[in-house]
């Protein structure tokens, strides 16, 4: 319940999927989704287990190949439809508009060899051309900030799974995206470590990052979306401001509420 | 008390000669090392290919050299250049010859190590370098074959030890190695106990082996 939605209506477009379809196994998981999200937003997936959160995510982030529709980022398309094909860009196109994205998984996938430093900073030096220095200042700002410096030189293994959260956070962050795509961050964590994690995401939040986040957790999804998305069976069931569609009339949606609060 | 000097006059003789062709032992072992991890690894590439034939075709070559003994291989390495190209075999082939045939199988089932290995890393490890914008390359070197070497250290292990006592099947093409003395001076000293010495060599060889790799094991154990 940010308020900011009015005031984001006029923001530069940062994501738009077009008539988004996406198969497995001959069975269409993702029917005809449209989104569009604009700097600043923070825009929640809800729905029930199944219903196609996770492969809109990956569809987005290009982890999946779409089926059918159009992708685009700032207004640069990484996939559009012709003769019936979802034709992606060159490899080299993709990469570049790759960069503009983060996202961070339910089981964080940190490279486990890796420490904590190396974690967040060996992106930007690789991927980014960044200087080691540069990109070591920028790691450690980013560890210190989510209250990790004392574990700067510990490997993931050595960490809570919070802990371990808010480092890929902390990563995804280093590469400064424009946008980052969050799925259920907290799912992979006891109830207990889970209030650290969304701590940082709030703040992010208040920071106007842009960010699409898949979750569970009702109270906080309510607290920081700009807007909601429900989904269900692969479909757009409601979408709009927190009130609208948490006191929506559809029963679906008060049942799937329901279920999650209590 | 005679048997005894008779003993340690044998023991004497052969000692040298058994030490000097050691190295020879030693030299397969470490060319093999040196040349089928690599090739192993390309052959692992191959097997995982998504194009067909190239997958067939690593296929076909890891279970035929893992399926048929090395004993044969050998020989069929060693005569390959006259009946295939015509060309005279030489005394100076008879080491490359070696080598070659050696490679070439433990090629093979260093292939299927890598194979397991790589196939052991979640895919979740791919996502997030892709994501993070690294490329094929730098994701399967910086993130995946560290944490692949790690996994396959023990098989690796059990590979080279197995190594370090097919060296002596050298013999099959006359290459003199040290097993090939120690089995000379059986024949002459008409006693068993040159072989025992041999035995000896080869289980300190792999006593060395398996500490360093133990060591490498340790050393790799700062993450899980
Ligand atoms: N790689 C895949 N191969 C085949 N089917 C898949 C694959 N990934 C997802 N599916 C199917 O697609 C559907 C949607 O899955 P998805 O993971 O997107 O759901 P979700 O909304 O994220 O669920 P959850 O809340 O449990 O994470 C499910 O029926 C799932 O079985
Ligand atoms: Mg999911």
């Amino acid at each position: 319940m940010r308020g900011g939605m009015r005031g984001n209506m006029a923001g530069k477009v940062l994501l738009e999927i077009r008539h988004l379809k996406k198969y497995f196994d001959g069975q269409e998981i993702l029917k005809d989704i449209s989104l569009t999200v604009r700097e600043g937003e923070v825009v929640s997936v809800i729905g029930p287990s199944g219903s196609g959160k996770s492969t809109l995510l990956r569809c987005a982030a290009m982890l999946e190949k779409m089926d059918a529709g159009e992708l685009a980022y700032m207004g640069e398309r990484a996939a559009y439809e012709a003769q019936g094909r979802c034709i992606y860009a060159p490899k080299e196109d993709l990469r570049r508009i790759g960069r503009r994205f983060g996202l961070v998984f339910q089981n964080f996938n940190l490279f486990p060899h890796y420490s904590v430093l190396k974690n967040v900073m060996d992106a930007p030096v690789t991927v980014g051309h960044l200087s080691k220095r540069e990109a070591r200042e920028r790691a450690e700002q980013l560890i210190s900030r989510f209250g990790l410096a004392d574990k700067k030189e510990a490997y993931p293994c050595q960490l809570s799974g919070g802990q371990q959260q808010r480092v890929s956070i902390a990563r995804a962050l280093a590469m400064q995206p424009k946008l980052l795509f969050f799925d259920e961050p907290t799912s992979a964590l006891d109830p207990e470590l889970t209030g650290e994690v969304l701590k940082v995401i709030k703040e992010l939040a208040k920071e106007k990052m842009t960010m699409i986040i898949v979750t569970h957790e009702m109270q906080f999804a309510k607290e920081i979306s700009d807007r909601v998305i429900f989904l269900e069976k692969g479909e757009i069931l409601a979408e709009g401001c927190v009130e609208e569609v948490f006191s929506s009339g559809q029963a679906r949606i008060q049942d799937f509420i329901g279920k999650v609060t209590h | 008390m005679q048997g005894w000097m008779e003993f340690w006059d044998n023991f004497i003789v052969m000692l040298p000669q058994l030490t000097e062709k050691f190295g020879v032992t030693v030299s397969i072992f470490v060319l093999t090392l040196l040349f089928s991890l690599p090739l192993g690894l390309l052959l692992a590439f191959g097997r995982m290919a998504k194009n067909g034939l190239l997958c067939l075709m690593s296929k076909i070559y890891i279970s035929v050299m893992r399926g048929t003994p090395l004993m044969l291989q050998l020989v069929i390495v060693y005569f390959a250049p006259y009946y295939v190209f015509g060309i005279k075999i030489t005394n100076s082939w008879r080491f490359g010859a070696v080598i070659l045939a050696f490679v070439l199988n433990y090629a093979a089932y260093f292939a299927e190590i890598y194979r397991s290995g790589i196939a052991s890393i979640p895919v979740g490890q791919y996502e997030a370098a892709k994501i993070l914008g690294y490329t094929r390359g730098q994701t399967f070197g910086k993130i995946i074959l560290p944490q692949v070497v790690k996994r396959i250290l023990p098989p690796v292990t059990n590979e080279m030890i197995t190594l370090v006592k097919d060296t002596s099947l050298a013999f099959v093409l006359a290459q003199v190695e040290m097993f090939t003395v120690a089995k000379q001076f059986a024949a002459s000293q008409a006693s068993v106990m040159p072989l025992m010495v041999a035995g000896v060599f080869y289980y300190f060889f792999n006593l060395l082996v398996a500490s360093l790799m133990e060591y490498v094991e340790k050393k790799l154990n700062y993450y899980r």
